[in-house]
């Protein structure tokens, strides 16, 4: 294996911190009063980090309804998406999709679907897109564990298996669908087996350990980037949350369980690594944090300042109208 | 202008968009080589090739979410599903995710994809693959349903439908797949949204949906000989609907009569007599009516189908009660309809 090189693993550290700095502040002004329901990612900031880590500006990812971190590690911006979480006329979305739906158009993050599953075919179209125009682009399809269920995710795969096209579809497994334990509703000990079915490569990985996802990520977008076809790419890891805001997340899940993967937690890690290879300092390390917070202060303020859009907006965009442009 | 068929006008529409166009591509289940199971695609594949004329597993679902995903990069996929009784499968991601995808990314980007699929009875199919569904698909914002009854404008609509920025529900009737009519040579386009006024009339207005359009003219022709002026309607699409034009021919007449192939209870006809309800209650001379397929599945025998399915014994029936005219069997001849295949 080629080792990541520092730059990487500072620029995939920086993406987890963001990510995870962006859910704390989203749980807590959700706390304070925001509509609607907010999926954390808390725990789960690998996988995200490290395979956008390797996407180009023009790849395209497509996420699902626990999609701040994919975004974010596309490049979204924090203004732009708590505006959207604050239902406010500045948000990605104007306040029309939530923290479900945000699309990010200008960094070619084509949405997230709250309907589990579902955004699988969708990035498989997109991919045949880029092929069909010779795009050079590969697109990363995020989805959860529970996804792998759905006959979307059987379709979805499938095509683009039999079409080799330019994808990377990567599952963070985080260990319940919702409240189901995997163990329950899947015989596969390794959900990365489902590959097999479609005849690609299907790799697992310990998905809160961001230097080996890094090397797997690499290894599967190079791959769809030649032509190679789709790999399927199940990471490990852990929500520390629960399903949602409104979900404690104690009901299916023990105490020991959560700190168990705690202990696991793959910031600490990254960044142990990092201090251990003398690639940032402590203080180094400390700025990353503090340019963080500086911009969510800023992206909350102006979330807050936002209007709210006019009513006119929810009849708008319903429809294209070749006149409105 | 020759004569040709539906089939070989919806041939046409789709080699000269294809031709005009490289981002127009078709997929679907046995449309390459095979040309579909109604052959409409036929010969494509040889002129186009495989990049462009794509052959996919049995995957409903993911032929509507590929082709969502290939319109959102710049591409213009026309999607086959066999059957619109097979729409279902489809139906999570052209529900959820074709038609809410500009709206939920407040309109950052466009979706131009057609679904094309075979609809309605006749073909003694049996209740999987003989459904009428174009009103599930019009009580969806984001999508337009269209659902021609000529040769002229199958080929015009489905080339504005395939031109069109947003996702299009192109809705093929079965047993008009081989009616003749006549199309010109040269290019022409015909706009969504634009009814038809088939016949003129005075007396009341009937409009008719797809393979009913025909029944509704022969009906109109006995009407006429009763001295019954019948004005016949073909909205053409029904979303977006052309409302002006059947509210002002309801306000012309003062009664209206509305036929389609789909079960009556929730059928779009239930949609038009409504919105005339709104905007033409005041001159109306009677309560409006409703033929739709008895509130039964299509069954396989033909005799049953003919049975439940409005035929012209039904629209002259449903006629003569708005007209308030004692009732009396249908005197006329029922309308000959080509062979589906």
């Amino acid at each position: 294996m080629q080792e990541i090189e520092s730059a990487k693993l500072i620029e995939i550290y920086t993406i987890m911190v963001r990510i995870r700095a962006f859910e704390e502040r989203a749980l807590s002004e959700y706390r304070k009063g925001l509509p609607g329901f907010i999926h954390s990612s808390i725990g789960q900031e690998a996988v995200p980090a490290a395979v956008c880590a390797f996407l180009r500006a023009d790849d395209y990812v497509l996420s699902n309804h626990r999609g701040h971190g994919h975004i974010i590690g596309k490049g979204a911006r924090f203004d732009k998406m708590m505006a959207e979480l604050f239902a406010k006329e500045t948000g990605y979305c104007k306040g029309k999709g939530g923290s479900m739906h945000i699309a990010a158009i200008d960094r070619n993050i084509l949405g997230a679907t709250g309907v589990v599953g579902d955004g699988i075919p969708i990035a498989t179209g997109v991919a045949l897109g880029c092929k069909m125009r010779k795009l050079d682009r590969v697109v990363a399809s995020f989805f959860g564990d529970g996804a792998t269920s759905t006959g979307a995710f059987h379709e979805g795969v499938g095509l683009a298996a039999i079409w080799d096209l330019p994808i990377v579809f990567v599952c963070e497994n985080n260990q319940y669908a919702l409240s189901t334990p995997t163990n329950t509703y899947t015989k596969l000990k390794d959900l990365s087996d489902r590959a097999k079915a479609y005849g690609i490569p299907g790799v697992t990985v310990d998905g809160n350990d961001a230097m080996a996802v890094a090397e797997v990520a690499r290894k599967a977008i190079e791959s769809a980037r030649e032509g190679k076809g789709p790999t399927l790419i199940v990471g490990n890891t852990y929500r520390y949350y629960g399903h949602s805001a409104g979900d404690p997340g104690t009901t299916y899940r023990t105490k020991e369980e959560v700190e168990k993967w705690k202990k696991l937690d793959p910031i600490k890690r990254l960044r142990g690594e990092l201090l251990q290879k003398k690639i940032l300092t402590e203080p180094e390390l400390e700025a990353i944090v503090t340019t963080t917070e500086r911009e969510l202060d800023e992206a909350v303020k102006f979330a807050a300042d936002s209007p709210e859009p006019s009513v006119e907006e929810a009849l708008k965009d319903i429809y294209y109208i070749a006149e409105e442009k | 202008m020759r004569e040709i068929t539906i089939r070989e006008a919806l041939q046409e529409a789709l080699r000269e968009e294809m031709r005009r166009d490289s981002a127009v591509f078709v997929l679907g289940e046995d449309i390459a080589q095979f040309g579909g199971a109604y052959k409409i695609t036929q010969g494509l594949l040889d002129e186009f090739g495989p990049e462009r004329v794509r052959n996919t597993p049995l995957v409903e679902a993911a032929i509507a979410g590929a082709a969502l995903g290939a319109a959102l990069v710049g591409m213009r996929p026309v999607a086959e599903i066999m059957y619109s009784d097979f729409t279902p499968i489809a139906m999570e991601q052209i529900f959820n995710q074709v038609a809410k995808i500009r709206y939920m990314t407040a309109g950052s980007v466009k979706v131009p994809l057609v679904i094309r699929t075979p609809s309605g009875g006749g073909v003694s199919a049996g209740p999987h693959h003989s459904q009428s569904l174009e009103a599930l698909f019009a009580h969806i914002p984001g999508l337009k349903v269209v659902m021609p009854s000529t040769p002229y404008d199958a080929k015009g609509l489905l080339k504005s439908s395939i031109r069109d920025d947003n996702p299009v529900i192109f809705i093929e009737t079965k047993r008009l797949y081989g009616l003749k009519g006549m199309v010109p040579e040269e290019e022409y386009l015909v706009p969504l949204g634009k009814a038809e006024v088939r016949r003129e009339g005075s007396d009341i207005t009937i409009i008719a949906i797809a393979r009913m359009i025909n029944r509704a003219l022969q009906v109109a022709e006995v009407l006429e000989k009763e001295g019954i002026s019948s004005e016949v309607i073909d909205p053409r699409t029904l979303i977006p609907l052309d409302e002006d034009t059947i509210i002002n021919s309801v306000k012309k007449t003062s009664r209206a009569l509305i036929v389609h192939e789909a079960c009556r209870t929730g059928g779009f006809g239930a949609e038009i007599a409504a919105r005339i309800a709104d905007k033409a209650f005041s001159y109306l001379n009677a309560p409006i009516k409703r033929v739709g397929t008895l509130d039964c599945l299509i069954p396989f025998s033909p005799k049953l189908e003919d049975y439940v399915i409005p035929n012209e014994h039904d629209i002259w029936a449903a006629a003569l009660e708005v007209m308030g005219i004692e009732f009396k069997d249908y005197p006329g001849e029922r309308v000959v309809e080509a062979a589906a295949r």
